[in-house]
């Protein structure tokens, strides 16, 4: 919101104006009312490793994050830039492998890669789109620049909060949003259902939709039930599926009933247990199957996972040159990969500078934040590094950007980052916005609601 | 509609309706306590009001299982808030919200949101609670909880298959609870054979009739004194008593109709089978075939029903 100097920016300054004049005893009460209607309406996230069943409010901050109308239309260009060439990198691992023979992106990266799926070699999908809904994950540091820190291509959450964060503030604030113009975001349901019916399989004039979800002990149950929801379509679990001649029904009151696109909330892994892991109870016998041939359509695809890892984040920039024959709009972080010696030289000689990360974690788990960490960490890191350099990567800390943040003591300035929410279909498009999520505890720099993160409202400026 | 969302629907309906009828049977009971003579004959079933609830939920043996001693407040306590009884308050309305939870995409939000508010508040309470605002605060209290939940879905919810499923469970559980609710005078002994007709007998039928919110339509209809045969014609027969055997019935026959295909057609017949013996019955005939007996077996054909619903509309069709 600041500037290094103090001076506020343009485009938080009527925010910082209403919030100089507005009585603190009225945000009090406020923040008050936010929590309670969170609660009531049910948005909670379960916490795993607790009681079953245990369910948390995501802490929501009510200070929004802005962003001016000109860094949007560049982020919108570098996320659409960005998800086109990382759909198109699949499309070509899961067939010609041309990037791979051109040795642009080394082969034993991909095909070595534990989510890289031999299953899906030589398939075709629907529009050879395979990540439909994308979650890119940005910060902003330094200079102000954007970076990517990771493209979450799976399963990404967190929409649902995106839109009822909105919509908490509209109903707490609404003169704010009647003396400045803020682009919508609540239409992003609507988009959805228009992508997901655009890669239906051939054949059918009026598609069907459902949302696959684990149950309601899944932690982001909520949003899949939102978005079932909103989208007006079923929100089905894997009992409730079965496959008939490589065809997927819905078990109904009056009988079978075809669904041909499937949104699915599920892992992998877990999707059928004939051609995955065998014990999932989560999935659907014979999906796979069905997918195959091309009878449903699965969204994300199978094995999306090989693109949106950290040891295959590096190469993005050269996807972007390869098959767009374009400049990469949005920045990567430089990382350093530990499997390369001279990079797992300066990494463990640097252990206190940078911030080294798991491969294959996610969810701010199984991470090391060198300026942060004590000798004993960064000893523990040294060793799990020397035992499985493949397993690791590291980043340099970034300066990230901060955001005022309602904390016990007041307001103060807290790091932020930016997950917008890219859909692929027939067109690429998001809407205007995404999921700012903070990191409430002073000086940190993760903000995994797993790890204490909270959310605020994210603004767009028309 | 899914068959899993179907049988969630039926279910939140049952759980929200048997939460406020058990409210109701504690009611009763606790103003049946309340008259002044049971001190007078000890040993007597009448001097043990409180084993009526018990008796008639079918959960006096779960009950004895944990609590040796029969006491208004052990049985409140289990009736209210004993997580290990399926049946209690706190079961039902956990209930509830769960299923209520897992199709929150099949109902509206206001819904979910008081499903959600009423367990929220009741994990709150406990027997001090109680105390302090009353048996009967409490009691209405749940009752209160039902009725909103059933007014937000009445005013709020399409009136589709998810809408005819929630109101098929809440009217087969309330045609089973005023079944049972009607029963306990049964287990009710009265003093001796002159009270019959009497005082307690007059008060037993009065605190009946209000805890199904039909002491007013008696007055109403009857302007007469309470006799058991008018009572089981009001409760049994009345097409116009919203608790009413024939008036649930009369729900769950029309809701059938719109639920049910061609193939159905054994679902139908027992549900215009049940619905007509109580649109052409007589209170003669009944009270000729004893009100207990007549009671038992309606409960008896109510389970079948369930069952065949069960089996026609939630079990998994491959």
């Amino acid at each position: 919101m600041q500037v290094p100097d103090g001076t506020i920016r343009d485009h938080y300054r009527p925010f910082a104006d209403w919030l100089a004049r507005t009585p603190p005893d009225r945000i009090a009460q406020k923040r008050e009312e936010a929590e309670r209607a969170f609660q009531r309406v049910g948005i909670t996230f379960a916490v795993y490793g607790e009681d079953t069943g245990t369910e948390r409010l995501i802490p929501f901050d009510l200070i929004p994050r802005i962003i001016p109308r000109d860094e949007w239309a560049m982020l919108e260009r570098g996320l659409k830039q960005r998800v086109t060439a990382l759909n198109a990198f699949l499309e070509d691992i899961y067939h010609d492998q041309r990037i791979l023979a051109e040795g642009r992106v080394p082969r034993e990266r991909v095909l070595g890669n534990a989510q890289y799926r031999p299953e899906m070699r030589g398939m075709n999908v629907p529009g050879g789109i395979y990540a439909h809904i994308s979650g890119v994950d940005l910060v902003r540091a330094g200079e102000g620049e954007f970076y990517v820190l990771e493209d979450n291509l799976r399963v990404p959450s967190g929409v649902s909060y995106m839109v009822e964060n909105r919509k908490m503030m509209m109903r707490l604030f609404p003169e704010l949003f009647a003396t400045q113009s803020v682009r919508p975001v609540q239409h992003y349901p609507d988009l959805l259902l228009e992508n997901l019916r655009a890669v239906a399989p051939d054949g059918g004039d009026r598609p069907t939709v459902a949302v696959l979800t684990p149950g309601p002990y899944n932690s982001a149950y909520f949003e899949h039930s939102f978005l079932a929801q909103q989208m007006g379509v079923e929100l089905v679990e894997g009992a409730d599926l079965f496959i008939r001649d490589d065809t997927v029904y819905m078990r109904t009151t009056r009988g079978p009933q075809r669904v041909h696109v499937i949104y699915r909330r599920v892992d992998d892994d877990f999707l059928d247990p004939r051609a995955f892991r065998a014990d999932s109870m989560l999935g659907v016998p014979g999906l796979f199957s069905a997918y195959r041939a091309g009878r449903v359509t699965l969204a994300n695809a199978i094995g999306t996972g090989v693109a949106d890892d950290k040891s295959i984040y590096p190469y993005v920039p050269e996807m972007i040159r390869f098959y767009l024959d374009e400049e990469p709009v949005l920045n990567n972080v430089e990382t350093f990969r530990c499997y390369l010696k001279e990079h797992r030289d300066y990494v463990l000689e640097h252990l206190d500078e940078l911030v080294v990360k798991e491969v294959h974690g996610a969810g701010g788990y199984g991470m090391l934040i060198g300026p942060t960490s004590t000798a004993a960490e960064r000893e523990a890191f040294r060793q799990r590094i020397l035992a499985a350099p493949e397993k690791y990567i590291a980043q340099p800390t970034l300066a990230l950007s901060t955001c005022p943040t309602f904390v016990e003591s007041g307001v103060a300035p807290r790091h932020i980052d930016l997950r917008p929410y890219v859909l692929s279909g027939k067109t690429v498009n998001l809407v205007p916005g995404g999921l700012t999520r903070v990191a409430l505890t002073e000086g940190s720099l993760v903000v995994n609601s797993s790890q204490g993160g909270g959310t605020k409202d994210t603004w767009v400026l028309d | 509609m899914l068959s899993r969302v179907a049988n969630e629907l039926y279910w939140t309906g049952r759980h929200f309706e048997r939460a406020e009828n058990t409210a109701r049977i504690l009611d009763v009971t606790y103003r049946n306590s309340l008259l002044p003579y049971q001190l007078g004959e000890p040993g007597l079933a009448w001097a043990a009001p409180w084993a009526v609830p018990l008796i008639s939920t079918g959960l006096a043996t779960a009950y004895y299982r944990k609590h040796p001693v029969l006491s208004a407040e052990n049985v409140l306590r289990f009736m209210l808030f004993d997580a290990s009884n399926p049946s209690s308050v706190f079961c039902s309305l956990r209930a509830a919200r769960e299923s209520a939870r897992a199709v929150r995409g099949a109902i509206t939000s206001e819904m979910y949101e008081e499903a959600n508010a009423s367990w929220l508040e009741m994990r709150g309470f406990d027997y001090d609670h109680v105390q302090r605002v009353g048996v009967q605060g409490f009691c209405d209290w749940i009752k209160m909880r039902s009725h909103l939940f059933r007014g937000v879905t009445f005013g709020t919810m399409l009136r589709g298959e998810a809408y005819h499923f929630l109101r098929l469970g809440t009217h087969l559980e309330r045609a089973d609870n005023t079944a049972r609710i009607l029963d306990t005078k049964y287990h009710i002994l009265l003093p001796s054979a002159e009270d019959v007709g009497g005082a307690v007998d007059y008060y037993q039928w009065q605190s009946l009739l209000t805890s199904v919110s039909g002491f007013e339509a008696y007055r109403r209809i009857y302007s007469d004194v309470i006799t058991p045969r008018r009572v089981a014609e009001l409760l049994i027969l009345r097409r116009d008593m919203p608790r009413s055997l024939h008036a649930c019935l009369t729900m769950i026959n029309d809701t059938l109709k719109l639920l049910c295909d061609e193939q159905n057609w054994e679902l139908e017949r027992m549900a215009g089978e049940l619905h007509a013996r109580l649109e052409f019955g007589r209170t003669e005939d009944i009270m000729r075939f004893g009100l207990h007996e007549y009671l038992v077996d309606f409960l008896e054909r109510i389970y079948a029903l369930a069952s065949e619903i069960t089996r026609r509309f939630f079990a998994p069709t491959a």
